[in-house]
C-alpha cells in the first residue's frame, strides 16, 4: 500500500497529529468518553499494516486509531466517531475503540479479540481467499488466558493469522515487568509458532520484517509473529500517566519514528508533507465538527 | 410419536450441514463414534468429515472463533458440552457476539448458534445440572431460542426443523437451549395429543425464520381459569400439570409454550391472561430474576390497572445437589406446577 519513505513519513506523520489533536481537543471537551493514543508506536501500525494485501484482515484493540489511518481509513469519519456524529465510522455507536469499517474490526475488551481472529482466519482458509489476519495486541493482554486458546487453535488447524505484539512495557500504568514473568517470545514459541522479536522504531526496519512475515503466513498457511518492542510517548487514556518525565523524554528523544526516519528524507519535503496533512487534520476535525449528531434507532426501555 | 427430540435435532444437524456448505460444526467430543456427550452430533463427522470438528477444551476462545468464522461468511455452529460451561464464553457472548452487529452500525452478519443443553434430574450435581439461560436473557442482541417436544400440523416444524431453520438462515448469534431430559422426549403431533386443542402463533418470527408459540387447552373444557406459560422440557412437566388439574381437580387452564425466548414477546401470554387474570410461570433455573419475573412484569405492563394474581414456579435458590432425593427438592416438579396454580387460584378468594 505504502512503499516510499515520504509516504511512511506522511502516514506516520497523520496518525501523530489526529491523536495530538484528540488530546488537546478532549480538554477542550469536544470529545467525550475515553480514548488511547498511539503516540511513538506510528511505526507499528504503518510498517506492518503497508505490508498487507488488499483482501487481507485487521483486527484491533483499543488502542486503534493508527491501525484505522494506515489502513485508510477516512480521518474526518475517525473524528465524528468519536465526537459522536452521524458521519462517523459506526455512526457513533462505537466510538473511540469499536470500530469496522472494511476489513478492519476493533474492540475494546482485552484478549477477546485474538480468538475472533483466529476464527477469521479459519474462515478465510476454508473460503480460499488468500487473505491473512493481522491481529494487534499489547504486552498488558498476555494477562490474558483466553489468548493461549487461541495460539493453540491457530497452530493446531494450521490458520494463516499474523499475531503482532506492540510491546509498549506497560499496562495502563503498570509496568509489564511488575506483573508478568518470563518472555513473551517464548510463551507465543509454546505453541510452535515462530516470533521476530525487533526492539525498533524504525518504520522501514519494521515493514521489511512485517512483509516478510506476511509472506510467511501466506505460503505456509501457519501462524506466526511479530514482537515489536516499542515506547508508547503519551498516557494510557486521557491523563493517567504517573511514569518518570525525564526518562519519557529521553525515550522520545531516541525512539520517535518520525525523527528516525525523517533524518532520511529532505527537509523542505518533510516541511511540504507536514503542512499538507496539518491542514487535512484541521479540516476533518473541522468538518466532523460540523456534521449532524448520531441518532439513536432501535431497543426498547419499556 | 416415532422420533424424539434428540433424533430430530440430530436430523436436523444434519440437514443443515447437507444443504449449506458454509455450516460447521466444532465441539468437543463432537466425532464419531463417540457423537457428543449427549450424541447430538452422532453421523455428522462421519457425513461430513471436512466440517466437523473436535476442538480443545477451550469454550471461550472456541466462541470467539466461531464468532470470527460468522463475520467473514461461514455458519458455524457451537456445541458447549453442558450448559453450566456457558459461563466460560461469557465474555464472547457480552462484549464481542452480541455487539458486533449494533455496535458497527449494522455493518455486519453474525450467523452464529451455540447450543448449549441445560438441565439437571441426572444427578450431576452443582456444575453439571443448571439452567442458565436467564443469564443471558437480558443481553442486548442475543436472541434466545429453546425448542419443545412438539410438531404442529401446519408448517410441521419440529425441533430439528427449527435448529435447522435457524443455522441456515439466521443473520445473528443465537443461543439454542437444550435440555438433557427434554432429548429423550417424543416429539408429540396433534394426533398424539388427542386431549387438546393446539393453537399456533407466529411470535417473534423475523421474516427469515418461522417461531411458533404454542397454546395448549383441554378439548371440550369450560374457559380456562389459569394460564400457565413454560418453555422447553419443562413445556413438557406444565402440559402434564395441566391435564392432571382438568382431569383430577377440575382445575382449567391454557398453557403458552414459546420457543424463542428473547427477545420478550409476551403478546399471546398476555391475551391470555386478559381473560383469565391468573399467570403461573413455570421454568427450571432458579427463582430470582428468571424468565419468569420478567414475563410476569411485561404481562402486567400490558394490562394496566387490572389485578392480576401471579406465581412463578422455578427452581429453589440454591445449588442443584447431586443427591437424587434433595436434586428432586430443589429442582421444580409436575407437583410443584399444580401447587402454583392452587394456589394463584386461593389467592384469588
Amino acid at each position: 500500500m505504502i512503499n516510499n519513505g515520504l509516504a511512511f513519513y506522511r502516514a506516520m506523520y497523520r496518525i501523530r497529529r489526529f491523536e495530538e489533536t484528540v488530546l488537546e481537543e478532549f480538554k477542550r471537551g469536544v470529545f467525550a468518553g475515553t480514548t488511547h493514543t498511539s503516540l511513538g508506536q506510528e511505526a507499528n501500525a504503518v510498517g506492518v499494516i503497508s505490508a498487507l494485501q488488499p483482501q487481507d484482515i485487521i483486527v484491533t484493540n483499543h488502542r486503534c486509531h493508527g491501525h484505522f489511518l494506515a489502513y485508510g481509513g477516512d480521518m474526518r469519519a475517525l473524528f465524528a466517531e468519536m465526537m459522536g456524529r452521524v458521519s462517523g465510522v459506526c455512526g457513533g455507536r462505537g466510538g473511540s475503540q469499536h470500530i469496522h469499517w472494511r476489513n478492519l474490526y476493533s474492540n475494546g475488551v482485552q484478549g477477546g479479540i485474538v480468538p475472533i481472529a483466529t476464527g477469521m482466519a479459519f474462515a478465510e482458509k476454508q473460503n480460499k481467499t488468500g487473505a491473512i489476519v493481522a491481529v494487534f495486541i499489547g504486552d498488558g493482554t498476555f494477562g490474558e488466558g483466553i489468548i493461549y486458546e487461541a495460539f493453540n487453535m491457530a497452530r493446531l488447524w494450521s490458520l494463516p493469522l499474523l499475531i503482532v505484539v506492540e510491546h509498549n512495557h506497560i499496562a495502563q500504568t503498570t509496568p509489564t515487568a511488575m506483573v508478568q514473568v518470563g518472555q513473551l517470545a517464548e510463551r507465543i514459541r509454546a505453541f510452535e509458532i515462530p516470533v521476530n522479536e525487533l526492539d525498533s522504531s524504525d518504520v522501514d526496519e519494521i515493514h521489511q520484517a512485517a512483509v516478510k512475515a506476511a509472506e510467511t503466513v501466506r505460503r505456509e498457511q501457519l501462524p506466526s509473529a511479530l514482537l515489536l518492542h516499542t515506547v508508547r510517548f503519551g498516557p494510557h487514556s486521557k491523563g493517567d500517566d504517573t511514569r518518570d518525565v525525564t526518562e519519557l523524554r529521553a525515550l522520545q528523544e531516541i525512539r520517535d519514528p518520525l525523527k528516525i526516519l525523517g533524518q532520511r528524507l529532505s527537509p523542505a519535503a518533510l516541511t511540504t508533507v507536514e503542512g499538507e496533512v496539518d491542514q487535512e487534520v484541521s479540516y476533518a476535525f473541522a468538518q466532523a465538527l460540523s456534521d449532524p449528531p448520531a441518532v439513536l434507532e432501535g431497543g426498547q426501555n419499556g | 410419536m416415532d422420533k424424539t427430540v434428540l433424533t430430530s435435532l440430530n436430523k436436523g444437524l444434519l440437514s443443515a450441514l447437507h444443504q449449506d456448505e458454509r455450516v460447521y460444526l466444532l465441539g468437543e467430543d463432537i466425532l464419531d463414534p463417540y457423537g457428543g456427550a449427549f450424541k447430538m452430533t452422532r453421523g455428522c463427522s462421519t457425513a461430513f468429515p471436512e466440517r466437523v470438528f473436535t476442538t480443545p477444551i477451550s469454550e471461550a476462545g472456541l466462541a470467539g472463533l466461531s464468532a470470527g468464522m460468522a463475520l467473514r461468511g461461514l455458519r458455524p455452529v457451537l456445541e458447549i458440552m453442558f450448559g453450566d460451561f456457558t459461563t466460560l464464553v461469557t465474555d464472547q457472548l457480552v462484549n464481542h457476539i452480541s455487539k458486533f452487529r449494533w455496535m458497527y452500525n449494522n455493518t455486519v452478519n453474525l450467523p452464529l448458534v451455540i447450543r448449549a443443553p441445560m438441565g439437571g434430574r441426572r444427578g450431576y450435581g452443582p456444575t453439571h445440572s443448571q439452567t442458565l439461560e436467564k443469564l443471558f436473557m437480558g443481553v442486548p442482541g442475543l436472541t434466545l431460542v429453546a425448542p419443545v417436544n412438539l410438531v404442529d400440523d401446519k408448517l410441521h416444524q419440529a425441533p430439528g426443523d427449527l435448529l435447522q431453520g435457524i443455522i441456515l438462515r439466521t443473520n445473528d448469534p443465537v443461543l439454542f437451549i437444550e435440555n438433557k431430559l427434554q432429548y429423550l422426549l417424543p416429539v408429540y403431533s396433534p394426533e398424539d395429543l388427542p386431549d387438546l386443542e393446539i393453537s399456533l402463533t407466529l411470535e417473534g418470527s423475523t421474516g427469515e425464520i418461522d417461531f411458533l408459540t404454542y397454546t395448549l387447552r383441554v378439548k371440550g373444557a369450560p374457559p380456562p381459569q389459569v394460564t400457565l406459560t413454560a418453555y422447553g422440557y419443562m413445556a413438557e412437566l406444565a402440559r402434564q400439570a395441566q391435564l392432571k388439574l382438568a382431569y383430577e381437580e377440575e382445575i382449567f387452564t391454557e398453557l403458552v409454550i414459546p420457543t424463542r425466548l428473547v427477545p420478550f414477546e409476551t403478546g399471546v401470554v398476555s391475551r391470555s391472561v386478559d381473560l383469565t387474570s391468573r399467570l403461573v410461570t413455570v421454568e427450571e433455573g432458579s427463582l430470582t430474576l428468571g424468565w419468569g419475573a420478567e414475563v410476569i412484569a411485561r404481562v402486567q405492563e400490558s394490562l394496566p390497572g387490572r389485578g392480576l394474581t401471579v406465581r412463578r414456579v422455578a427452581a429453589r435458590d440454591l445449588p442443584v445437589p447431586a443427591a437424587p432425593t434433595l436434586e428432586m427438592q430443589v429442582l421444580p416438579q409436575v407437583e410443584d406446577i399444580l401447587l402454583g396454580v392452587r394456589k394463584v387460584l386461593e389467592n384469588d378468594r
